[in-house]
């Protein structure tokens, strides 16, 4: 059972471990939104904040993001396992299904969390400095849930795709609008009456909230109800994608 | 004598269009048993619903005594698959991919070196293990599969079009592997393959399956015998016709599933 999980997670580590374009490349987005974001909009949000600094603020949304993307990418690997056959290979082992979702999830999570460290220490760089040590020993924990519950949403969603073709979809109506609306780049205050709500409804906007309150010490929901959320929220999502990926034909 | 696989009214039913009606057949223990039919005859879905990758629409499969709906976890360590399209991890290496086969059909750790070892040796590829798949030639790849398909020590292995592409060396060579195990470790064969001569070079029970349905079955000899020719290639265009066919032609469905398949390769 152990072995399992730990080869299947293995395969994926050594893929990403590998793919040095792929890391370097996936480094840029974040960097990217760190400097024009946090330099563009830094002056508005101080005025308008009376005296905040943005980069405090803008720090753990762009972790979280790059935890997002890395995420749903890993588990939505899967398709391309089945397009280049390796599914079957997979699929036919006498293996539970489930020891599969969860090597899978383990795996992506964890690419997801060493990109969320390397963004991190860019921040650090950039000037942003966490509270405390424990504060970052919460944050990890925030960083980790984030990573589960994105790579379990990738891994449902590919068990039901057959091909890269709706990809576009994915990442447009759901992935970009999950990061744009969760409140990582702008406070979730103020906010026209379907904006809120939806960002209300977005998993992301408690992962956001906690990883700030833990790490930046900035909360609107409180890092224990955070906690809460996100918490369920993943072992929702591995349950029904474990539900799915056991319906899956090769 | 036993049979390691028995199947009964195995049907497949896409939407509106059925693939496999209702055959039965049964493979004796220890033997080589070629599965033949023009394309999309409803050779491959057969073997994925035996392996399975896929879900029959009705009818029993049982493998080693194992119902392979019920007791798919049983049935999936008795056998072993060599699959018609690629399935191998091109970024890992030839020796990444057997640990990774070897770890999930559970071969116990002190016995998987020497497994993996003797795998590789069968087929020529030990001194190459350390090389990443995607730097194989396509009949280093397909080598490496059936390599892969033994480290677990299957009751029966499943060989799909296992020599398609393949240069006359690389053929020979295959075939000679597969009958060294099915003699020396009494490994129960099933295979299917467009070469007749191979087939009726290898096996010892053949079934021709048409349009989804069995035509005929029995040993070369027999149908030989029964259909009036000289050789299983004259027996196969006697019971099969002389049209050439298209996977992809049909009804709408057909039509939908092989587009999918070709952009999968």
């Amino acid at each position: 059972m152990i072995e399992v999980i730990y080869i299947l997670w293995l395969r994926q580590l050594k893929h990403y471990w590998r793919s040095k374009p792929r890391l370097l490349g996936s480094l840029g987005q974040p960097l990217l939104f760190l400097v024009t974001f946090g330099f563009g909009f830094g002056p508005m949000y101080a005025s308008a904040s009376g005296g905040g600094n943005y980069l405090d603020f803008l720090a753990p949304g762009i972790v979280s993001m790059s935890i997002l993307f890395t995420a749903v990418f890993s588990g939505l690997e899967v398709i391309w396992d089945r397009q280049f056959g390796f599914l079957k290979e997979t699929m036919v082992a006498p293996i539970s299904r489930t020891e599969i979702m969860i090597g899978k999830t383990l795996g992506g999570a964890t690419i997801a969390m060493i990109q969320g460290l390397i963004v991190l220490s860019l921040t650090y760089v950039l000037g942003f400095r966490i509270l405390s040590l424990a504060s970052l020993a919460l944050g990890l924990v925030f960083m980790f849930l984030i990573a589960i519950f994105f790579t379990g949403l990738g891994l449902a969603i590919a068990s039901m795709m057959k091909d890269m073709q709706g990809f576009q979809l994915i990442m447009n109506f759901l992935i970009m609008p999950i990061f744009f609306l969760s409140g990582a780049l702008f406070p979730l205050e103020n906010l026209p009456k379907a904006i809120y709500f939806i960002s209300r409804i977005d998993p992301l906007t408690y992962g956001v909230d906690g990883l700030r309150g833990a790490i930046a010490g900035m909360s609107t929901f409180g890092v224990f109800n955070d906690l809460v959320v996100i918490g369920l929220l993943s072992v929702l999502v591995c349950t029904v994608g474990a539900f799915l990926f056991s319906k899956v034909e090769a | 004598m036993q049979n390691i696989l028995s199947v009964q009214s195995l049907t497949k039913k896409f939407d509106d269009f059925t693939a496999v009606k209702d055959i039965s057949f049964n493979v004796e223990t220890g033997s080589i048993f070629a599965f033949l039919g023009p394309n999309g005859a409803g050779k491959s879905t057969t073997i994925k619903m035996l392996t399975t990758v896929l879900k029959p629409t009705s009818g029993k499969i049982s493998i080693n005594g194992f119902n392979v709906l019920k007791e798919q976890d049983q049935a999936r360590a008795s056998f072993g698959i060599v699959f018609q399209d690629p399935s191998l991890d091109e970024e890992l290496t030839a020796y990444e991919n057997i640990v990774y086969h070897a770890v999930i059909y559970k071969v116990p750790k002190k016995e998987r070196d020497e497994r993996i070892k003797k795998a590789l040796e069968i087929v020529g590829l030990w001194n190459r293990r350390e090389d990443y798949v995607k730097n194989y030639s396509g009949g280093m790849k397909r080598r490496l599969e059936i390599a892969r398909a033994l480290v677990h020590y299957p009751k029966i292995l499943f060989l799909d079009e296992p020599t398609v592409g393949l240069d006359p060396q690389t053929r020979n060579s295959i075939w000679s592997h597969i009958r060294g195990l099915n003699k020396e470790k009494g490994m129960t064969i099933f295979l299917t393959t467009h070469y007749m001569e191979e087939a009726e070079a290898v096996a010892d029970q053949i079934a021709i399956i048409d349009h989804g349905k069995i035509i005929e079955s029995g040993t070369v000899e027999e149908i030989k015998k029964r259909t009036e020719t000289q050789s299983l290639e004259e027996a196969f265009l006697k019971l099969t016709g002389r049209d050439i066919r298209d996977d992809n032609i049909g009804d709408k469905t057909r039509k939908r599933r092989g587009i999918r398949r070709r952009i999968r390769h």
